[in-house]
């Protein structure tokens, strides 16, 4: 058994030097579609008109997306006889609901974390996988898988909530004590994706449960979950909104 | 094969198939056109159905594949039972055509045990009833679901919120265990790691768990139902998402039956890539099976190394590819996106680099013997139950199958790229994990393969989309044989989509390897088998 301590101790330390520095390696996200100005009304809506799921919406000469409906399908950048849509590469797209509220700054060092699927597609699953290998180790950053509700301060749930699966979540939220917080991952999560709402599932886990915080993408990279709990642990600022969207809804940046 | 030739071409099978149906059979069954996939067809009435798929399976060596119920506008439900025969690389399809008031069809599980699962499906989603199924009841849809209502009828609008029972509804468990003190302890849907949602009762007298009742579709999203009335562009987001971890294959099952619905020739070019993209997931899929299997045994430095090389490869194929997990990439008539020629030197690379580290580690895993001794001989299956039940994929070739759709009904670009299928005969989780390794093995070695001859030219063609009609697309995906029946209607939308994902077959063989066994070896059978429920229960 010797050999596998040698192995481990050659390999050295692999984690990412994200959240203190960036993370310079490529193909960490898939990118996202960011809010893009545009020279006409008309770009506006044909290039909102690609988007499958509606996350991209037309206002005036500026296309705005909901990074919670995005799924990645890349139609939007793909369409030569449309404008460019501004591609934002990288992966801090966390953001607080409104339901959302500071946790005391005692928590910010230690989370325990409980995961349920809620139908989730596998993807999801397997990013929120790699946030605790070595790659991403969240351990390092005061992060930790619970085996019990009892114990958990963190509620990470991915999938849209199908119909058996409302019950399991009902029961893992109440069986946990206050302070806590849910974190919604995935597009199915946030707004139901492809599948939701429908006969068979929810339209994301804030139809069953209070949601504090979400974490978009199809599925969301590890270092987007990762900044997700950061969030939660009041660590990292949630991603900023664009002066487009800011001018779209009439809230501030 | 008594009757029908072995390895003869397609029309030479169809003469002979007349033949035997005239003279074996005394014209009771009518041969109907080929389907547009060129399977062959069998019309039959509901009660001959037994003697028709007893026949094939057992005298002419057909295997069950999957069985699509579709309810059409103008008549009653039709039943298509398919078969496939691997020594010829040919299909037959056994049609059945129920009155619109007949509610009942003979099971033909007690005589063909792999289509036991699928006839409770329909009779679950459907509301047809199967005599002399051993096992009907409560199995897609749970206990609080009204009764009576089937949401793959026509007449159930998917949009509406359904009344559901009493939460609380007792649900008791089909226990066989009958010792004093026995009882079954439930594991899930929640686990206390990342696992996917699904419960175990473990049925036991104390120590050891003689029996094991799998309880699954907690994860049931409707994905048939939904698809239902959808463009193939919509329908194509859900066929890729309902198992992200395979959703490459199961795209590009999806498109090539909408390919052979539209007479679409893929360009050369596309197939390559298709089958080293398919392959590019193969081998991160394992890989991440790999992490699985060692993570269960608790040898922690053996999972971090299996990791990081699943890590590398998903930041691989984010490089080449613009996603992750290949979201996106494959569309009916081709691929939305090439392979970069600055790309093809960094993709080699990292191919050999994965492959060697793999290599390293089953090195030193098989001289772990502490890791050994929690696979060997562990959650066994049989060659001969392994066949009983159908199973496919690394699941059955650890348990000495050599069925592989890439070789036998070979799609994409497999024609010419031709993959050697590693096979294992023990059926244990060790056997189960060599094949897992060998099958990277062999992925890395067909991805540089296709990268050598790698064709010139288009990427996709545009498919004339005026046709419609039926057909099946089937590919390998990394868990086993998939099968992806597709009907568009005139006006181009989906108007049934019946998907049959490895992950369903090979659950309904788990209990087999979940039999007399310690407690603490449940984790490992479970990721030996390493099977997705988001992939069974759709």
């Amino acid at each position: 058994m010797a050999g596998w301590v040698i192995k481990g101790a050659r390999t050295g330390i692999r984690s990412s030097a994200y959240p203190a520095g960036p993370e310079t390696a490529i193909g960490v996200s898939p990118g996202m579609p960011g809010d893009t100005a545009v020279d006409s009304p008309s770009d506006a809506e044909g290039l909102a008109s690609l988007c499958p799921t509606g996350a991209m919406t037309a206002h005036d000469v500026s296309v705005v997306v909901d990074r919670g409906r995005c799924v990645h399908c890349f139609r939007c950048a793909q369409d030569a006889r449309m404008p460019a849509v501004a591609w934002d590469p990288g992966f801090e797209w966390a953001t607080y609901t409104d339901a959302y509220q500071a946790l005391h700054a005692a928590f910010s060092r230690s989370l325990h974390i409980r995961f349920v699927d809620a139908g989730a597609c596998g993807a999801c699953m397997s990013e929120a996988r790699q946030v605790n290998n070595p790659y991403y180790n969240m351990h390092r950053l005061g992060f930790f898988i619970t085996p019990t509700p009892r114990n958990a301060d963190i509620l990470l749930v991915a999938g849209p909530v199908s119909d058996a699966m409302r019950d399991p979540l009902r029961k893992t939220y109440a069986a946990m004590p206050p302070p806590k917080r849910v974190v919604a991952i995935g597009a199915c999560a946030i707004s139901g994706g492809v599948f939701g709402p429908s006969y068979a599932s929810a339209a994301g886990v804030k139809d069953i449960i209070p949601v504090d915080v979400i974490v978009p993408g199809c599925p969301p990279p590890p270092l987007a979950i990762l900044h997700g709990l950061l969030l939660v642990a009041g660590r990292k600022p949630p991603a900023p909104r664009s002066s487009l969207a800011a001018r779209a809804d009439g809230r501030p940046e | 094969m008594p009757d029908l030739p072995d390895g003869a071409d397609n029309l030479a099978r169809a003469v002979a198939l007349r033949e035997v149906c005239k003279t074996r059979w005394g014209g009771r069954f009518v041969p109907a056109p080929a389907t547009t996939s060129g399977h062959e067809r069998l019309r039959c009435h509901s009660s001959e159905v037994c003697d028709l798929c007893a026949w094939l399976v057992q005298d002419v060596g057909y295997i069950f594949a999957t069985l699509v119920a579709e309810e059409r506008m103008e008549d009653g439900v039709t039943l298509t039972y398919v078969f496939q025969q691997d020594s010829s690389g040919s299909w037959l399809d056994v049609d059945v055509l129920l009155d619109p008031h007949e509610r009942s069809v003979p099971s033909i599980s007690p005589l063909v045990h792999a289509a036991d699962w699928h006839e409770r499906e329909v009779e679950d989603l459907f509301g047809l009833h199967f005599e002399g199924h051993p096992r009907l009841g409560e199995f897609v849809l749970h206990e609080d679901w009204p009764e009576g209502v089937n949401p793959m009828r026509r007449d159930f609008d998917p949009a509406r919120a359904l009344e559901h029972r009493d939460e609380q509804a007792a649900w008791a468990a089909p226990t066989i265990v009958t010792a004093p003190g026995a009882f079954a302890m439930p594991v899930g849907p929640v686990f206390s790691d990342f696992a996917e949602s699904a419960q175990f009762l473990l049925e036991t007298v104390g120590e050891d768990v003689i029996h094991t009742i799998p309880r699954f579709f907690y994860k049931y999203r409707g994905i048939e139902k939904i698809a239902e009335g959808q463009s193939t562009g919509r329908v194509l987001l859900i066929a890729e998402r309902f198992s992200g971890t395979a959703a490459f294959a199961h795209g590009l099952g999806f498109c090539q039956a909408v390919e052979a619905i539209l007479h679409c020739e893929v360009p050369r070019r596309a197939r390559a890539l298709r089958t080293l993209f398919a392959e590019l997931e193969r081998l991160r899929h394992h890989a991440a099976a790999i992490t699985a299997i060692c993570g269960s045994t608790a040898l922690a430095v053996a999972n971090s190394q299996a990791a990081l090389i699943e890590e590398e490869l998903l930041r691989l194929s984010g490089t080449v590819t613009g996603h992750r997990y290949l979201f996106g990439l494959v569309v009916p008539g081709g691929l939305a996106r090439d392979l970069a020629d600055e790309h093809r030197p960094l993709l080699q690379a990292a191919i050999g680099d994965a492959a060697g580290k793999l290599n390293a580690l089953y090195d030193m895993l098989c001289v772990s013997s502490s890791f050994l001794d929690r696979l060997e001989e562990v959650g066994v299956v049989t060659a001969e139950k392994a066949m009983e039940y159908g199973l496919v994929g690394p699941v059955a070739r650890a348990s000495g199958s050599n069925r592989d759709m890439r070789a036998r009904f070979p799609y994409a670009g497999y024609d010419t790229a031709k993959p050697m299928i590693p096979t294992e005969h023990e059926g244990d989780g060790y056997a189960r994990l060599r094949v897992l390794f060998r099958e990277a093995e062999q992925s890395a070695a067909l991805i540089h393969a296709v990268l050598e001859a790698l064709p010139d030219g288009a990427i996709a063609t545009e498919p004339d989309r005026t046709r419609a009609g039926a057909a099946l697309g089937t590919v390998e995906a990394p868990l086993g044989a998939a099968f992806h029946w597709v009907r568009l209607g005139e006006s181009g939308l989906v108007e049934r989509y019946r998907v049959t994902p490895p992950s369903f077959t090979n659950w309904h063989g788990f209990h087999l390897a979940a039999e007399n066994f310690a407690f603490q070896d449940f984790p490992i059978i479970l990721a030996s088998f390493g099977l997705s429920n988001a992939e069974c229960d759709r």
